[in-house]
């Protein structure tokens, strides 16, 4: 019955307790929303590698090399000899690998230069690989492979010409060796995406003219180049593939304690798993700003019981005449706090889920990351709960005060 | 052994602390029991005071308050609560009840306070259902929300609230005051049928002396009381 009355209360209330419910509605979505980006985010940024055991490149930091091999983030501080890369692929314990080379340009996207093998190779969230969406392979030295969002960006169809620049953002084109789009990926929701993929020949074809990253001054015609044995000097790095998973370590020791050439090895897990150590500063702040919209919400709704208290004295004397104790007004306000924030985090849950049906595709195409819709964590469940518990906190407050007020008041309110 | 008193005040003195010093004393004052009292007095005479005294919202500072036998100064503050939902039904002047709330919750809202009262009332949906009858409300009534009735029908479910479970004592803060004369009479009426078939003892306080003849006995508030307020 109490029940009832605190419920008919309410929605004897209905504006000002439903603008109060919303806010709370709104900021725990919020919360839960970002915690939901993410963990989505996170997890789409684990799914970008999968399948490589190893990566090696020249010694520096294993966030770093992971940032410029994978992410093609920043830039590498070395090159690896091509002499290095086939010693570690000569190793006993590597079933596969693959080189890549970075360093060149075309328009706001990276070129990558590698071997067939790596479509073959290259995985990414579990167990995916590579698929086109038209066209087809390298076959020609001068053929390239486009990710969806440079097809998409620049509107590139297959068999369209592209010109490669030198370097990043740079003015010197090597448009003496222009190239042809043989095949566009699919979307993968990683940077292949953003990736201009040539085959590891073409990136020494197109320097062959170049001496100490400037061009000199003959020009060799591209038949020429065709007949000439185009293996690299030097590569940026090397994706390897293990025969066991427990061959891992000694491989990865092995390759950095290589006496010719200091080099580095990592597992794509275990730096990411750096890498998230350093944004997850970002991560905290921004889950922190959200809790205190809920705090605010809450202080709003605190703010509310205290406006309505003056009204409701008439209501409190009634419940005192009829032999409510001033503690069970007390627990009447602390219930009808708590069903707001009960029917606020519900709301809430519901506009989220909402939101997410509404947005995933979208968010999806534009930043690569799959937000699941799945039944609320048992995290997310002790957060709800925690919003309701501190709406019982922040109402007892306002409480105390009818408290009081019903004491002194005695029966008959005088206003 | 004669019956204990409905109502009995013996010596008593209280005094706000938080409301201008304001002091009452009552030396003495006894309902007995199934009488109807009328209690004249003017507003800020301390009639409100009382009242809370009497319903055990406030404790005596000095003296004794009875009701039923029951000394009210011997309770805990919840004790008294407790007491006041079981032995008191108390009607106000107007805004008697939740406007959000149906008529049967809020005829049935004291015996949420007191198991005792709910017992002896004992089929509460069919008591509630007579007494809305009784008390000339239309049908369907109990399933109305209270706030959509008129002042009219308001205070008669009031007087259906401070009936059920008949409690020894009635205490009625000026009921008659929000209704105009015609409706006045009507509801007089239907309170005394009322109070006189349920054999409890009623003590109603108006400034109104028309009323008078109704009750048994007529007391002006100052002769049983002194109020004074202090300088500060």
């Amino acid at each position: 019955m109490i029940l009832r009355l605190a419920l008919g209360s309410l929605t004897a209330r209905a504006l000002t307790v439903g603008m109060t419910i919303l806010a709370i509605a709104l900021s725990v979505s919020l919360f839960l929303g970002v915690e939901k980006v993410r963990t989505g985010a996170r997890a789409s940024f684990a799914d970008t590698i999968s399948g490589t055991d190893l990566i090696v490149g020249a010694r520096s930091g294993s966030v770093q090399l992971l940032l410029y091999s994978v992410f093609r983030i920043g830039n590498a501080t070395n090159n690896v000899s091509w002499q290095s890369y086939k010693d570690i692929a000569a190793r006993p314990e590597v079933d596969w690998s693959v080189p890549i080379s970075l360093g060149d340009s075309h328009k706001q996207f990276r070129v990558m230069g590698t071997t067939p093998e790596f479509f073959e190779r290259y995985q990414y969230r579990g167990d995916r690989s590579l698929s086109y969406e038209t066209g087809a392979g390298l076959n020609d030295l001068y053929d390239t492979v486009i990710g969806a969002d440079v097809a998409t960006t620049l509107g590139y169809k297959v068999g369209d010409p592209i010109v490669i620049a030198h370097g990043l953002a740079s003015f010197t084109e090597h448009d003496d060796q222009p190239f042809r789009v043989a095949g566009i990926l699919g979307k993968t929701g990683t940077p292949i995406d953003r990736t201009v993929i040539v085959g590891l020949r073409a990136i020494e074809a197109i320097h062959v003219d170049w001496q100490s990253g400037a061009k000199t001054r003959n020009t060799t015609p591209v038949e020429a180049i065709r007949e000439m044995d185009l293996n690299p000097t030097a590569i940026t790095a090397a994706l390897v593939g293990t025969k066991s998973r427990l061959q891992i370590f000694a491989l990865q020791r092995w390759i950095n304690e290589y006496p010719e050439e200091p080099l580095l090895a990592v597992m794509p897990a275990v730096a990411l798993q750096e890498l998230w150590q350093i944004v997850g500063v970002a991560e905290t702040a921004l889950l922190a700003v959200s809790g205190m919209v809920v705090i605010t919400a809450l202080l709003g709704m605190m703010a509310m019981i205290f406006a309505s208290l003056n009204e409701r004295r008439r209501e409190m004397a009634i419940w005192r005449a009829m032999g409510a104790s001033p503690a069970t007004i007390l627990g009447l306000l602390v219930l009808e706090a708590m069903l707001m924030a009960a029917i606020g985090a519900a709301l809430g849950v519901a506009l989220l889920y909402g939101a997410l049906a509404i947005a995933r595709p979208y968010i999806d195409a534009s930043f690569g990351i799959w937000l699941p819709i799945d039944p609320p964590t048992m995290q997310e469940a002790i957060v709800l709960a925690g919003v309701i518990l501190a709406a019982a906190v922040s109402s007892l407050l306002p409480a105390l005060r009818a408290y009081r007020l019903s004491l002194a008041d005695g029966m008959v309110v005088r206003i | 052994m004669t019956e204990a008193p409905a109502l009995a005040l013996t010596d008593v003195r209280f005094s706000w602390q938080s409301k201008g010093g304001f002091e009452l004393r009552c030396p003495a004052f006894t309902i007995a029991k199934g009488e109807t009292v009328l209690l004249l007095g003017e507003s800020g005479s301390g009639k409100s005071t009382l009242l809370s005294l009497i319903c055990g919202i406030v404790a005596a500072h000095q003296g004794h308050i009875t009701v039923n036998g029951t000394d009210l100064g011997s309770l805990s503050a919840g004790k008294r609560d407790r007491f006041r939902a079981d032995q008191i039904g108390v009607i106000f002047q107007q805004f008697n009840l939740l406007p959000y709330a149906t008529v049967a919750d809020n005829i049935a809202l004291p015996l949420r306070f007191a198991p005792e009262r709910r017992k002896r009332a004992g089929d509460v949906a069919r008591v509630i259902a007579d007494l809305c009858g009784a008390l000339g409300l239309p049908d369907g009534a109990p399933q109305m929300t209270a706030g959509a009735l008129s002042v009219g029908q308001q205070q008669r479910i009031a007087v259906a609230r401070a009936l059920i479970g008949h409690p020894p004592l009635i205490v009625a803060d000026e009921p008659t005051s929000a209704l105009d004369a015609a409706t006045q009479e009507g509801f007089l009426s239907l309170l005394f049928n009322q109070v006189r078939s349920a054999g409890s003892s009623l003590l109603m306080v108006s400034h109104d002396a028309r009323l008078s003849q109704k009750f048994d006995r007529v007391i002006h508030l100052t002769d049983i009381t002194a109020t004074q307020r202090s300088a500060t």
